[in-house]
């Protein structure tokens, strides 16, 4: 790929967020533009920003490159982020604008009227943006490195310092503009590519992707192996090796390796004759993070399970994600909320059309992606192969400049959210320039673990965070709304006994605690029995305190369902801050 | 964006007087109902929880509908396998690729659509039973 395109798309579209960001600052006066954008956002310049602030790097790439690995049983991960904004939206969206909170803290402190729960609450929100955050930025830098040979810290490094100084400049007001830009950009970035490939594809005659048998390479592929690998193999295999294999030194000749276990060294380079079968990457025991969210090579019961895990979490986790949550209070009143929230399931669910597309493609023509580990990549690959010559370089730019939007956005959504409960839960006092020092603060712990922790692969820590999210906010915010016997040991308790148990049991899967068989599908995806602990455990110890009903519930339910101006709203202290 | 109108409470408007009001239509802010909302009575917490009720209910109707149309696919996709123990089962790729890669999000769209609908209806209701038109 050339790399002077990708380089300058990329630039481009960093150029154009700062840009759009600064005009954003001379717009940017009050502390209520900062956090709120001042509550004036009409719906269609709203659902553009949550939608691109919503579509993040495991969206642009991830999906793609699972469904090449995976096949289309994948394609629950965009139905359940999709479905998530419709239980997000018949649940909380209208009440959770009313309550006139900003942060999910606050919400919390306004329904139980207990700074205990407001501060839990405030370390889940950053626990979760934290998770979120650390996949975005290694994503970038693992883009960079593939598009322009940059070392992997700096894509990460990039995209950390665009967004606090974006943030940190103009906040919400300008964050806004940013990210309904990039949703359109975004959209554009894989449309306009996806028809030009369509196109090739059906002037190829049309091949159909086969998921139900091993990938097949098209023609002879020379695939350079960049980390060490294992290769199982069902079948001999006839190859030409240049580099190590089964710690046999090879120089290019052809050499037929048979069944089973063949462990490929790192730079090696295997040329593949055409029609041969893809070797199956085999996960390696010394790599606890290998397990990579697999839905598919397990037996029909436990698949069955993580698919119904996997739902829950998506369903559910959308509402407590914090940079989610903190846009439905830039809406100026519930009802726009509410429609608000019916534009970004359009404008996610025509992006979600796309993903599938590149998946399949990728399958028939860089089925090779499986073997490097490089799925990820199979989006930004694409056009060179299929299109090429100089169309299919600047479709590649194109891809690369959208990649880096999805980052950027998704990026800065978690920094203002996670900034926000910084500036107002830890940091002294409360103003503008106290969400300036938090906001470098939110970036620079992710960035920190970024750089320590790498190889988490995108999709599995951004499953983590749904996960938590759907055991710990999800049952907050749905019986915050809907059931007058909340108490606030019974939130305290629920939160912890969800969220704790959905974080523990996914941390030690990733450790390599768990049992093979059932107890690690269990605890791979927790939230089949996380989120249900999580609403019993709020229930039960609600009902066991119900002395401690706080005394305002009724009237706080009633700002929270009541229709804006049909009663006289006591305006909450805070609401306009 | 409907402005938010001066709470009632706080800061009593001042009107002309010219005449007697048109049709005896009552003036915002002073309808029985609204008061007893907004004084927190027990007849003020009936009227805001038949409210919740009738958007929970809506609610309900809506998640439902999601649990049956989506949340029940991975158990029909298990089906084929089940049917046929022992022969290949049809592959159910096409319907997985047809019903998660397309017709599943205008789907999830118009059950949004419809609630979106039924709950401004509700508050709409609501509104005319509190301020008595």
């Amino acid at each position: 790929m050339n790399q002077t395109y990708a380089m300058a798309a990329v630039a481009a579209v960093v150029a154009a967020t700062v840009l759009i960001g600064s005009l954003g600052l001379r717009i940017s006066r009050t502390t209520s533009d900062f956090y709120v954008a001042s509550r004036s956002v009409k719906p269609a310049l709203n659902a553009a920003a949550i939608s691109g602030e919503y579509l993040s790097a495991a969206s642009f790439l991830g999906i793609a490159g699972l469904v090449l690995l995976q096949g289309p049983a994948m394609l629950w991960y965009p139905v359940g982020y999709t479905a998530g904004y419709l239980v997000l939206l018949v649940l909380v969206a209208a009440p959770l604008r009313r309550s006139g909170a900003y942060t999910l803290s606050d919400f919390a402190e306004a329904r139980l009227e207990s700074p205990y729960v407001r501060r839990l609450a405030s370390l889940f929100v950053v626990g979760i943006g934290w998770l979120y955050l650390l996949p975005q930025l290694q994503g970038a830098g693992l883009t960079l490195e593939v598009l322009t040979g940059a070392p992997d810290w700096f894509g990460g490094l990039l995209v950390a310092l665009v967004v606090t100084g974006a943030v940190a400049a103009g906040g919400m007001r300008s964050i806004t503009f940013v990210q309904a830009f990039q949703y359109w950009l975004k959209l554009t970035a894989l449309l306009l590519p996806a028809l030009f490939l369509v196109t090739a594809w059906v002037a190829d005659d049309a091949p159909r992707a086969r998921f139900d048998a091993p990938a097949v390479f098209r023609e002879h592929t020379s695939v350079r192996v960049d980390d060490t690998v294992r290769l199982a193999l069902d079948a001999p295999l006839t190859v030409t090796v240049s580099g190590t294999v089964d710690s046999t030194t090879y120089d290019g000749r052809r050499t037929t390796l048979g069944e089973g276990l063949h462990r490929v060294e790192a730079g090696t380079t295997l040329g593949f004759p055409s029609g041969a079968r893809v070797p199956e990457r085999s996960p390696d025991p010394d790599d606890p993070l290998g397990w990579s969210g697999s839905l598919s090579g397990e037996p029909d019961g436990q698949r069955l399970y993580a698919t119904y895990g996997l739902i829950l979490a998506t369903f559910l986790g959308t509402m407590g994600l914090p940079h989610v949550a903190v846009r439905f209070y830039t809406s100026p009143h519930g009802r726009a909320a509410r429609r608000t929230t019916l534009v970004v399931l359009g404008l996610v669910g025509a992006f979600y059309l796309l993903p599938p597309v590149y998946g399949a493609l990728g399958r028939i023509y860089a089925p090779e992606l499986a073997l490097t580990g490089d799925a990820d990549a199979a989006v930004l690959v694409l056009p060179d192969r299929l299109v090429g010559g100089l169309a299919g370089e600047l479709l590649g730019a194109l891809l690369a400049g959208g990649a880096f939007a999805a980052f950027l956005s998704t990026a800065s959504g978690l920094t203002m959210s996670v900034a926000g409960v910084l500036g107002q839960d830890v940091l002294p006092s409360r103003g503008v320039r106290h969400f300036r020092l938090a906001t470098p603060l939110a970036m620079a712990v992710p960035l920190g673990l970024s750089v320590v922790a790498t190889n988490v692969p995108v999709a599995d820590a951004v499953g983590l965070a749904f996960a938590v999210s759907a055991s710990s906010f999800c049952p907050l915010l749905v019986l915050g709304i809907w059931w007058r016997r909340l108490t606030p040991p019974g939130a305290v308790a629920g939160l912890l006994a969800g969220g704790g148990a959905a974080l523990t049991a996914v941390m030690a899967t990733r450790a390599g605690l768990a049992p093979d068989g059932w107890p690690h599908t269990l605890m791979a995806w927790p939230a089949v029995w996380s989120v249900p602990l999580g609403f019993l455990t709020m229930v039960g110890v609600s009902l066991a305190t119900p002395r401690h009903v706080p005394p305002g519930t009724p009237a706080t339910l009633a700002r929270l369902h009541l229709p804006e101006g049909l009663i006289g709203r006591p305006h909450p202290e805070g609401a306009e801050r | 964006m409907p402005p938010e109108p001066q709470p009632a409470t706080r800061r009593p408007r001042r009107e002309t007087v010219t005449g007697v009001p048109r049709s005896g239509r009552r003036p915002p802010g002073h309808a029985p109902a609204r008061s007893e909302i907004s004084e927190q009575t027990t007849l003020g917490h009936t009227y805001v929880r038949s409210l919740m009720r009738s958007q929970l209910r809506a609610a309900l109707s809506a998640l439902a509908t999601l649990a049956l149309l989506v949340g029940s696919l991975p158990l029909l996709l298990t089906l084929p396998a089940a049917l046929a123990p022992d022969g290949p089962a049809p592959s159910a790729e096409p319907f997985l690729w047809a019903a998660l890669g397309a017709v599943v999000h205008p789907v999830l769209w118009l059950i949004a659509r419809w609630y979106v609908r039924r709950a401004e209806r509700n508050e709409r209701d609501f509104t005319g039973l509190v301020e008595g038109r």
